[in-house]
């Protein structure tokens, strides 16, 4: 940094009208925010703008149909938080269905991408192949993940009944009308669609671990098992950490499989918080509730990923930080 | 252990690449058999009859919603590298009052679930006379603070000695930037190019809820129209399901590794 700043000085064309170079000193530094400027009219207007307008909104009773926008103070918030009233009863049971979602999704996101990351962290023929099979499902987007599976799993005519009975099980299991069935087609689903994503970035963590630790253990008579144990896992911690991270957040904030496979339903026992909010603020145009939603979910995530990281961060010297 | 390991794999292989198959197929059966059980990998009688009708219908125009979705994922994806680009180099390179604040807001949206835009922004765009336009599509999502908080992390990687040796043959910042980082730097913002292409096409309930009309759509926001045009017409939605997959996958053929590595890249610095 330091020689940037000596070369800057030094150099001899200025920026255009500037004095010598004692008065730049002094002067605003301008070159940096022209390099800025787009991004941050951007970042300004569809991110740090809409953070706070948010606020804003969620203090009115705001249709953006209607010309009046009254303000109604914490109305909107208290209206989520009382028991009884319907908006308490909608939003809680969709902060419910996300709640079940990430709850089961996010465990089986990271045990089973990172079984797939073990198998595949080693040199074998077809290795990058495999890596880009698992990973190929993740491009393809929610609306085509989510039209094909719906009618892979259709109760009367899909391939996974039909599969079903050839092997014995049921034939015939309502799985995108009945619970828990549907929740088991989502949370699957949704494996099937990121689970590439995940073990992509848990294989580039293994590699990262450097051989000589294995090697030692091995030395020392360590098996497989204490070897994952005491070499692999210490080592993937960050890694692990952040794989948890993302995927809470994203699991949180399904809706496209919903959306899409069960609109909701049966009744509204999978319509998750997110799909709550756009269609109570974009369908029914109570921005002002939505927008206290949307802020309610958003404490809710960041103290759940606030506990998370706490929580690694005092499990990790036990765990052999010191590698 | 091999034959283990390759049994395995291939069990999953087949998981993943068996869906893919049978929407392919689907989309070649006559509506009769497409609804027919025990459904069948390979159509009695192979036939365009749902392309024609795909493609024909006025309410559900798939080809222009291919054509928007190319230009919007596009667009965007440019918009992305050059603003992320420019402002990466500034926090990388150059010293300013306020850098730590800007690159610490920037940093800490990363953390911000999106959920918290969607309302005020749908407002923001609505003001601008943007809803129901691509425009919607292309610029909001713009604002992509991974891009930069990625590109910074690569610029400060990079050799410092050939952008001082050009400072000192007399370029201006713009100059090195423009002739020394921006060539340097080719993988990590096709990367990002990339990452941005498919985070756009991919995008599903923004479009969902700012797009209207039928020939606005992008792919993935017209499939639901779709869907719902036709509920159990499954010949149908695989068809669409294939026009709005091929061509990602095709992309995807060719530039598979600079995608995995830059997602794989993504976990160890971040």
């Amino acid at each position: 940094m330091a020689a940037t700043s000596t070369s800057t000085a030094k150099r001899p064309e200025a920026p255009p009208g500037a004095p010598g170079p004692r008065e730049t000193r002094r002067r605003v530094n301008w070159l940096p925010w022209l390099f800025l400027a787009p991004y941050l009219l951007l970042f300004g207007s569809f991110v740090l703008l809409p953070i706070a307008l948010g606020l804003w909104i969620s203090l009115h009773s705001w249709d953006f149909t209607l010309p009046g926008k009254p303000f109604v103070g914490l109305r909107n918030y208290s209206e989520l938080l009382t028991p009884g009233t319907g908006e308490f009863e909608r939003f809680w049971n969709a902060m419910q269905a996300t709640g079940i979602f990430t709850a089961i999704s996010v465990p089986l996101l990271i045990v089973i991408p990172l079984a797939v990351a073990l198998v595949m962290n080693q040199r074998f023929r077809g290795r990058n192949l495999f890596r880009a099979l698992f990973f190929a499902p993740y491009v393809l987007g929610v609306a085509v993940v989510g039209v094909v599976w719906r009618f892979l799993l259709d109760a009367n005519i899909g391939v996974v009944n039909y599969l079903a009975g050839l092997v014995g099980l049921p034939d015939s299991t309502p799985w995108l009308t009945s619970i828990p069935e549907t929740w088991i087609a989502l949370i699957g689903v949704t494996v099937w669609w990121t689970l590439g994503f995940n073990a992509v970035i848990f294989l580039a963590g293994l590699q990262d671990i450097s051989n000589d630790l294995y090697e030692a253990a091995k030395m020392d008579g360590a098996g497989a098992w204490v070897r994952f144990r005491h070499v692999t896992l210490p080592g993937l911690r960050p890694v692990v950490l952040f794989v948890v991270m993302i995927t809470v957040i994203a699991s949180a904030n399904m809706f496209g499989q919903s959306w899409i496979m069960t609109r909701g339903g049966p009744g509204q026992e999978t319509r998750t918080a997110i799909y709550y909010i756009v269609d109570t603020g974009l369908n029914q145009r109570a921005m002002g509730e939505a927008a206290a939603a949307s802020w309610l979910l958003t404490l809710v995530l960041m103290l759940t990923s606030a506990l998370l990281f706490a929580f690694a961060r005092e499990r990790g010297p036990e765990k052999g930080a010191d590698r | 252990m091999k034959a283990v390991r390759y049994s395995v794999l291939a069990f999953l292989a087949l998981i993943f690449v068996s869906p893919l198959l049978f929407m392919l197929s689907t989309s070649f059966k006559t509506r009769a058999e497409s609804g027919r059980t025990p459904p069948r990998l390979v159509p009695d009688n192979p036939t365009l009859a749902a392309y024609e009708q795909v493609l024909s219908a006025a309410d559900t125009p798939v080809f222009r919603w291919f054509l928007n979705s190319m230009l919007a994922a596009t667009l965007n994806s440019l918009l992305v590298v050059t603003t992320a680009a420019l402002a990466a180099y500034a926090l990388a390179r150059m010293e300013f009052r306020g850098r730590k604040l800007v690159f610490g807001l920037i940093v800490a949206t990363l953390f911000v679930p999106p959920v918290i835009l969607i309302i005020p922004n749908f407002e923001i765009v609505g003001r601008l006379f943007w809803l129901d336009t691509l425009t919607a599509i292309v610029v909001p999502t713009a604002a992509n603070a991974f891009g930069v908080f990625f590109l910074r992390q690569f610029f400060i990687g990079l050799p410092k000695e050939l952008e001082e040796s050009a400072a000192l043959d007399g370029a201006n910042q713009w100059q090195v930037f423009w002739k020394i980082v921006l060539p340097l730097s080719r993988p990590a913002l096709a990367t990002l190019a990339l990452l941005a292409f498919l985070t756009n096409w991919n995008d599903f309930l923004w479009p969902l809820y700012v797009l209207f009309s039928p020939e606005n759509q992008t792919l993935q926001a017209g499939l639901s129209t779709l869907q719902s045009a036709n509920a159990v017409r499954y010949d149908l939605l695989m068809t669409g399901a294939v026009v709005a997959s091929v061509p990602v996958l095709i992309l995807y053929v060719f530039v598979q590794r600079f995608i995995i590595e830059g997602v794989s890249r993504s976990g160890i610095k971040g």
